[in-house]
């Protein structure tokens, strides 16, 4: 694999960039593979990576019904963090923020991680008392937090709306200094060409139609390519995870809901952290193109459609205009929506199954693009060891039995009540 | 933007409602024996189609009743609704 570098930039400048090598291939379905996984986003592909690179295991089909990247890996609002409370996620969260700070030297890729900050606000007394517990939480597990008051907040984003009179006054917030952002798209193909240098075969428009079980084992996979023999299959497939479990005939305690996002036209900088409002549903950080990247929360009703409607872009953004008011300013450019796996207790499921050599990747609710490597690290552990990483052994399926839940957000069983 | 038809009001906005989820979901009997994995199957585990899916909505800024509706989850195109003790006619 040629390495990327300021020497290969300027040798191929004297080309026109023309000679470059391809970054990954594009070969044909072999008839047999040691480990197939199912779906081409940042979690399968980072799993495929570490597959290789921690097991050596090298004989591993990625297959992607469309093409890789262009499902949540390429949607999602790009933000890195491990700002959680409980010992299970902050565990993993921090491992995974860990991977983040070397995985551009890792990949030999710049994922442009910017370890900018994300700040979430409080609007209140009691608000504030939650974070400065939460932050403690964080701090005892060896996670930077800062309690910041109103008066640190008015010199960091000094456009926010500090009147007294406000509807939510900003009495502080919460902060992170190691969080951040990261170039989604840089995720996905940074791992694709190092795990396809290291022989993983990136198989595209390659649709799962079926599974071969035989006595509990998997034997095969059915694609719209062909049938390809196997003896171990991940699902790292996010919204679609439904569909793969219904060919399996297991019934998971997840529903498919569209989360929005939007875009607005380019800036000045402007923004210099992310920040979260803590009264309604609406974050932002901006681009480093200069465009506010906004979010808020799910549509609200079942959804396998990649595309969401105004009602809730309009709330997101009567919240974002609480807190920014100069941003009523600015032209939108454009929305776009992703199918979320929502899990009944807001937390991932990386787990083995009931049926030997078929292991689950799923339940990453809107939070797993900043789970990619920590996600793709545990999960290739789970399948190469058939046995589960002591990272993930809370995120297990068994917990909507034992009672064992991981509800970070604490709304119960129903994802859309944000 | 959804147009729900509820069974009390007529057509309105979505913004008038609030979603309740899977409506197949069934509380189990009270009184009888119910096992705890009964019980684990009615608050977590849900039916989750790509297409045609039954479910909870409630007119909360209208007449504030429950009904039923059913509606594609891939393309939200609503086929029928009806009032909770009444099944779609499509």
């Amino acid at each position: 694999m040629q390495k990327y570098s300021v020497f290969s930039l300027v040798k191929n400048a004297f080309t026109n960039h023309e000679n470059w090598e391809v970054a990954w291939k594009d070969p044909e379905p072999k008839k047999e593979y040691d480990v197939i996984i199912v779906g081409g986003g940042g979690h399968g592909l980072a799993t495929a990576y570490y597959l290789a690179k921690e097991h050596g295991i090298t004989n591993v089909a990625i297959l992607e019904k469309g093409w890789i990247g262009g499902g949540n890996v390429g949607r999602n609002t790009t933000i890195l963090r491990s700002n959680y409370m409980f010992d299970s996620n902050a565990h993993f969260y921090e491992f995974g923020m860990k991977l983040w700070e070397t995985l551009s030297q890792e990949l030999n890729y710049n994922v442009m991680y910017s370890p900018r900050g994300i700040i979430n606000l409080a609007h209140s007394d009691a608000q504030m008392n939650a974070y400065a517990r939460r932050g403690n939480s964080m701090r005892l597990n060896g996670i930077d937090a800062i309690l910041l008051g109103r008066d640190d907040l008015k010199k960091m984003i000094p456009f926010a709306d500090f009147s007294e009179t406000c509807r939510f006054p900003i009495h502080g917030g919460l902060m992170q200094p190691r969080g951040g952002t990261a170039r989604h798209d840089a995720v996905a193909w940074g791992y694709a060409r190092q795990a396809d240098s290291m022989g993983v075969d990136i198989i595209q428009n390659c649709e799962v139609t079926g599974f071969d079980v035989n006595n509990g084992k998997i034997e095969g996979v059915q694609t719209s390519r062909g049938n390809i023999k196997t003896k171990k299959v991940g699902l790292c497939v996010a919204g679609s995870t439904t569909l793969l479990a219904d060919m399996l005939n297991m019934r998971l305690p997840i529903e498919a809901h569209v989360l929005q996002a939007c875009v607005s036209e380019p800036v000045k900088p402007l923004l210099h952290n992310v920040v979260t409002f803590g009264a309604g549903h609406f974050y932002c950080s901006q681009s480093d193109k200069g465009e506010m990247v906004m979010g808020g929360d799910l549509d609200g009703y079942n959804s396998y459609a990649q595309r969401g409607n105004m009602p809730m872009i309009q709330h997101v953004l009567t919240g974002g205009l609480a807190v920014f008011p100069n941003f009523s300013r600015l032209k939108m450019l454009r929305t776009w929506g992703g199918i979320m796996d929502m899990s009944m207790d807001g937390s991932p499921i990386i787990d083995k199954t009931h049926i030997e050599g078929v292991y689950l990747n799923c339940g990453w609710c809107y939070g797993g693009f900043k789970a990619t490597p920590s996600s793709g690290f545990v999960f290739a552990h789970t399948i190469a060891q058939d046995q589960v990483h002591e990272l993930n052994s809370d995120f297990n399926l068994e917990r909507f039995h034992t009672g064992k839940i991981i509800d970070e957000k604490g709304v119960g069983p129903k994802p859309w009540i944000g | 933007m959804l147009e729900i038809k509820c069974p009390y009001c007529g057509k309105r906005s979505q913004n008038e409602f609030s979603y309740g989820g899977d409506a197949s979901i069934k509380r189990p009997q009270l009184g009888e024996e119910i096992s705890t994995e009964d019980w684990d199957n009615f608050v977590y585990y849900r039916d989750n189609p790509r297409g045609k899916h039954s479910e909870l909505w409630h007119h909360v800024s209208g007449c504030r009743q429950w009904f039923k509706v059913s509606r594609d989850t891939a393309t939200h195109e609503i086929f029928d609704t009806c009032k909770m003790n009444e099944d779609f006619n499509v």
